[in-house]
């Protein structure tokens, strides 16, 4: 079975474009060019070029020793965290901004939630001269106020969404409108695997760079290529379909999703897509949703404002629906400590939204020594202000 | 026959359309305002059922949907209301709105209960072409329900003339790329947008939408097409005092 897309944009029932007439021209120009481009090896190069000297890559694995004691099992850490921006965040805008380049586009705007794609997009547009306009929810500018000056400081435009929920779904309504209006020069760089076809593909491959080291790193170290386990957090859940997607094919690999429970699945403050959400389609794809009986999308919640989001990629749909992937989750309370576990036991301090994949190690029982990769997508510089007020440090 | 094909063929001056969002600004008066813009003289009318996240609307009709919503308006609530409809209003009715809350109620549950109390089609801006085409088009039929899909200054010419097969009843033509609720500035590239289409001589009727507000943009619009539809600038009108008992007054000013 395959787990990619099929050639008319969907993963079973899910993906395809639900866009406006308005959006279809651009979407289907990507659609038409994307894999040509993203194929041929001046790209490439150019693309390889700069993630290895202007993003870092490849990004360490690091067999995380103490952590491992303490779960009785062989844990290594993909550190997207150390990339450029601090967030694997980077690998995809460096690629569209390569392919907005070669679209003649002059402008590129991009939604953001915990503000870390916005960086990231921000980086990269000063990196090329482009102008930026970055749509942020208004509760997300507030909780995340260091990302924003940074945004701000490499000439990005900051503009808040001020409707809905204020957070990521409404700064992604925004930065389509914007795109409605300016069809001709402007750049959409969506930062996850959501979005019309091609944008889930497009992105995945973007970020698949983060399992296709993580396969020769892990050669190199124990002399075998897949894991046992392979865990990553999911919002929208590009960390995740990167870290996924050189192993989609390894049945003995357990891939393990992990969404944000909020206060508790069930306490109506959560953002578990895929136990509370339903087919229907957002942000023009159809996949899983969080909405009413009635069709109205609801707002999700969760401490953290990168898995802010009431729907899933529709990769992570198709795998959630085939059992090829598990999804469970965490709570706020459970992530937050397992942020302060790993900055306890390894010196690492995460990103919230990363802290709810460790989280997951907790519930899991390991059979002897087994080999867990987790993606370590970001770094928790931003939420500083959140840790002090959890911990009242 | 459908009402939208009788008035195409029985009116040969220029038609107008307003857009209203059901169930604001107050939940309850979804006919009293239809049977007040019939009464004004207008043509058709577009009913909108409010959706949570509109990304091809500015901030009017945004605002317009989240009120509505948040009186209560739901698609079973609207169907109820409009049981009476025919009763009461005679000229074509659409309803205009996004995919999923269609989806959750069912296509067929839908179409079903819109062909029963007697609306004549659908505008949905996110339904994919494709999509219509291979699951929905044998529905729409069975109930006798037209389909609008619209066109923007970027569509090509091989996608107008396959709309123009697949739709029935009218295309939306949208004035500009844009959002709605912004004025329509008839520049060179839009008359040029504008008569291009026109000369494709296609066989469904131009209906032009976006950025028709009053007067003078709706007899530019009439220039080059069947007619035009205005949306925006009825429901900022709505918010005015006294508002539902002066509709005459706004229809007025534009035909």
């Amino acid at each position: 079975m395959s787990y990619h897309v099929n050639e008319k944009g969907y993963y079973g029932n899910f993906g395809g474009a639900y866009i406006p007439e308005m959006l279809y021209p651009n979407v289907e120009d990507l659609r038409i060019k994307y894999l040509e481009v993203i194929g041929d090896p001046v790209f490439q190069k150019e693309f390889q070029q700069l993630l290895k000297d202007y993003v870092g890559r490849p990004s360490p694995l690091f067999l995380a020793e103490r952590l491992s004691e303490k779960y009785g099992t062989t844990i290594y850490l993909k550190r997207e965290d150390l990339n450029h921006t601090g967030a694997h965040k980077i690998n995809n805008t460096v690629g569209q901004i390569l392919f907005a380049e070669r679209l003649g586009k002059k402008r590129i705007i991009a939604e953001t939630g915990a503000g870390q794609h916005g960086v990231a997009t921000a980086t990269v547009c000063a990196l090329k001269g482009l102008e930026c306009v970055i749509y942020m929810g208004e509760v997300d500018i507030k909780r995340q106020a260091p990302n924003v000056a940074r945004m701000k400081m490499m000439g990005a435009t900051v503009v808040p969404a001020m409707s809905g929920s204020k957070t990521l779904k409404d700064a992604t309504n925004e930065a389509m409108r914007d795109w409605i209006n300016n069809p001709v020069d402007t750049h959409y760089i969506i930062g996850s695997v959501v979005g019309p076809h091609p944008y889930p593909d497009m992105v995945a491959r973007f970020q698949s760079v983060i399992s296709e080291e993580t396969r020769w790193q892990l050669k190199e170290k124990t002399g075998k290529e897949s894991p046992d386990y392979v865990l990553a957090c999911v919002g929208g859940g590009s960390n995740a379909a990167g870290m996924f997607y050189h192993f989609l094919d390894d049945v003995d690999t357990r891939l393990i999703a992990v969404e944000a429970a909020g206060k508790g699945v069930n306490s109506g403050e959560s953002a578990a897509t895929t136990v509370l959400g339903k087919e229907g389609v957002l942000h023009g794809s159809r996949s899983l949703v969080m909405q009413t009986e009635d069709g109205q999308v609801v707002e999700p919640y969760s401490i953290s404002a990168g898995l802010d989001y009431p729907g899933i990629g529709p990769q992570h749909a198709f795998l959630h629906t085939e059992h090829r992937a598990e999804y469970v989750s965490a709570t706020d309370d459970e992530a937050m400590q397992a942020g302060l576990l790993l900055a306890r036991l390894e010196g690492i301090i995460p990103a919230i939204e990363t802290a709810h994949a460790i989280a997951h190690l907790e519930k899991m029982v390991f059979n002897g020594d087994e080999t867990v990769v987790i993606c370590l997508s970001g770094r928790g510089d931003k939420d500083l202000e959140n840790y002090m007020q959890y911990f009242d440090f | 026959m459908n009402r939208l094909k009788h008035l195409f063929e029985t009116n040969n001056e220029p038609v107008l359309s307003i857009y209203y969002t059901a169930g604001y600004p107050q939940l309850d008066e979804t006919l009293e305002i239809a049977e007040a813009l019939e009464k004004a003289g207008i043509d058709f009318l577009e009913m909108g059922f409010p959706y949570s996240d509109p990304v091809a609307d500015g901030p009017v009709i945004q605002n317009s949907s989240e009120r509505a919503l948040h009186n209560g308006m739901t698609l079973k609530l609207l169907f109820e209301q409009l049981k009476e409809l025919r009763k009461r209003v005679s000229i074509p009715v659409l309803l205009m709105g996004y995919l999923n809350p269609m989806l959750q109620y069912g296509i067929e549950n839908f179409c079903r209960d819109a062909a029963a109390v007697g609306v004549d089609g659908v505008i949905v801006p996110d339904l994919p072409i494709y999509e219509f085409e291979e699951l929905y088009r044998g529905i729409f039929e069975k109930y006798g329900l037209s389909n609008i899909f619209l066109i923007t200054p970027q569509t090509s010419e091989d996608r107008i003339r396959k709309i123009d097969n697949l739709t029935s009843g009218f295309i939306y033509m949208v004035s500009s790329a844009s959002t709605t609720g912004k004025n329509l500035s008839l520049s060179d590239q839009t008359e040029a947008y504008f008569s291009r289409v026109k000369a494709m001589n296609l066989k469904q009727p131009l209906i032009i939408g976006f950025g028709i507000s009053d007067k003078p943009s709706f007899q530019k619009a009439a220039k080059y097409a069947r007619g035009a539809i205005v949306g925006s600038a009825f429901v900022k009108f709505l918010e005015e005092p006294n508002a539902k008992s002066r509709i005459d007054e706004f229809i007025s000013r534009i035909k």
